[in-house]
């Protein structure tokens, strides 16, 4: 028990370079699997988050300019949905990682970018705001014309009846799909340091804690079922926070309109 | 040549996965809605479990576990007294002739064998997929329909075979549809599983060259061969959508859905 403690304090957070540098060679112990690979969650919730929270914002906007009636603004906004869902995220990150060792002998201020930290954070971020650009721009579309109506009758317009009637019901309807796509980008972070981001260090996430063990020891079915149960654990606290926020969407309806599961995902 | 030959790996393995992955998905679905309580649990957590967990792990996961449970049953049937452990420290040893692919056949059979694991993964995976749309589909179609058919006196074998199953199709496509999208998408990772795909060409071919080791001398290509990689992917997407939407005009046709109303 104390020498799992050790271990804790050693490696718990071994994944930003805090504690003991080298990684355990030989005679691993299942305290060691646990400590590691949960340690290496903590990129998985840096990347998750992050882009979570930023791609929100830029989703929006997007779903705004594609639903927009100039052509100059939906346009370029249908492209950028083509080229990030169009294509693989794995591909992307290799393309994205090329492309910043090509922009860094130019220009030596890219050299954050060849690193996974900024690097893969500004895919993941682009990535999930096209994803959700378009759950978005699909529930602006669905907003009950009646409501738009009875905000023209109370004499509002332009951004005043956007912000306070369009973009609210307009969560609401795409919220259950924006939980799912929130799951999505976490399970997507897993990619990250297997395509082209290399883990400097060896401080890398979950996954890549996981290949290790499962590379040493040759035997996949300790290390995986770990990563698995921390997975599942993280897809069931973000079913719970989305819920509460979807609550707090809908708490002026009535109570059977409110309960809407978000379904389980599929991948990208 | 390598590199144009992986382009025909990864058409190969969409087309043999795919029914593979239905094949598992239709077992999947049928096992989840069994009266058999066992099989019932067997089926929805086979969904659950795949559907929960980041894809990538799984295909590192199968491709290894796969290997070793092959392994494990041939070691069982060829040399039945072996008596050291199988796992010894970080080893995993079997007997020579439990070997897959046995260390003598040549290279192309290892090949092989890897694209076949790689395969079987790929089904695993995304059979847990098809069975949660197949699922869904086969819970759409009209109760009464199947209420019919027990008023003809039809047994439930005889109910599911021959009015639920060949109904259910029109509700599944829109999900089977989405998924063939995801599984394009997802070939790229057939690089984590060893297999020399497009992606580990492209890594290969595009890096610098020097004209000390080639006669073809050029800098860091792979920026090119990625977005030509890109480029491949989104018309390879963009044809999908186009064939996959006639399709489903054709199978709503007739049909008392919203679709084919027309």
């Amino acid at each position: 028990m104390n020498e799992c403690l050790t271990t804790i304090g050693d490696y718990g957070l071994r994944a930003v370079g805090i504690g003991e540098r080298l990684l355990p060679k030989t005679d691993f112990t299942l305290c060691q699997h646990f400590t590691l690979i949960g340690s290496g969650m903590i990129w998985n919730i840096y990347f998750g988050a992050i882009a979570l929270v930023i791609g929100f914002v830029l989703a929006n906007a997007i779903a705004l300019a594609k639903a927009s009636r100039y052509p100059f603004l939906s346009i370029p906004a249908n492209w950028f949905i083509l080229l990030f869902r169009g294509s693989p995220l794995f591909i992307q990150f290799f393309l994205a990682y090329f492309l910043f060792l090509n922009l860094k002998q130019s220009f030596p201020m890219f050299s954050w970018f060849t690193s996974a930290w900024a690097g893969a954070l500004v895919v993941l971020f682009l990535n999930t705001a096209a994803y959700s650009a378009e759950i978005f721009y699909g529930a602006l579309q669905s907003v009950p014309r009646g409501e738009v109506e009875a905000a023209d009758a109370y004499g509002m317009s332009g951004w005043k009846r956007f912000i306070r009637v369009i973009w609210p019901t307009s969560m609401r309807l795409a919220w259950p799909a924006y939980t799912n796509e929130a799951i999505f980008l976490f399970h997507a972070t897993t990619l990250v340091f297997f395509s082209g981001f290399p883990a400097w260090q060896q401080r890398g996430d979950a996954l890549y804690y996981a290949n290790y063990f499962a590379d040493k020891t040759f035997n996949p079915f300790i290390p995986y079922p770990i990563l698995a149960g921390y997975f599942i654990l993280l897809t069931l606290i973000i079913v719970g926070i989305f819920g509460l926020i979807n609550r707090r969407l809908n708490r002026h309806l009535p109570q059977s309109a409110r309960i809407k599961r978000p379904r389980m995902p599929l991948i990208r | 040549m390598g590199f144009y030959l992986s382009f025909g790996t990864v058409l190969l393995l969409l087309a043999i996965t795919a029914p593979t992955a239905l094949a598992f998905g239709f077992g999947g679905a049928a096992a989840a809605r069994s009266g058999f309580l066992p099989l019932r649990w067997f089926g929805k957590t086979y969904i659950a479990v795949v559907r929960g967990v980041p894809d990538i792990a799984f295909f590192l996961f199968f491709v290894i576990a796969l290997d070793q449970g092959f392994e494990y049953v041939r070691h069982q049937i060829y040399c039945p007294d072996w008596d050291q452990p199988i796992r010894q420290g970080s080893d995993f040893v079997v007997c020579k002739a439990a070997k897959l692919p046995l260390s003598s056949s040549p290279q192309w059979v290892h090949e092989v064998y890897g694209f076949f694991t790689a395969v079987l993964t790929f089904a695993i995976v995304f059979g847990a997929f098809a069975a949660n749309v197949l699922y869904g589909a086969m819970r759409a179609v009209p109760h009464g329909q199947v209420e019919t058919a027990q008023a003809y006196g039809m047994t439930n074998r005889q109910t599911f075979w021959r009015i639920t199953v060949p109904q259910m199709w029109v509700y599944a496509l829109p999900g089977l549809s989405n998924l063939w999208m995801v599984l394009i998408k997802a070939t790229p990772l057939l690089f984590l599983l060893g297999v020399e795909d497009i992606v580990y060409w492209a890594r290969e071919l595009g890096g610098s060259k020097t004209p000390r080791y080639t006669a073809y001398p050029h800098g860091d290509w792979r920026l090119w061969y990625f977005l030509g990689l890109l480029v491949f992917y989104l018309a390879f997407t963009k044809i999908s959508e186009f064939f996959l939407s006639k399709l489903m005009k054709r199978l709503t046709h007739g049909q008392a859905t919203l679709g084919g109303t027309s």
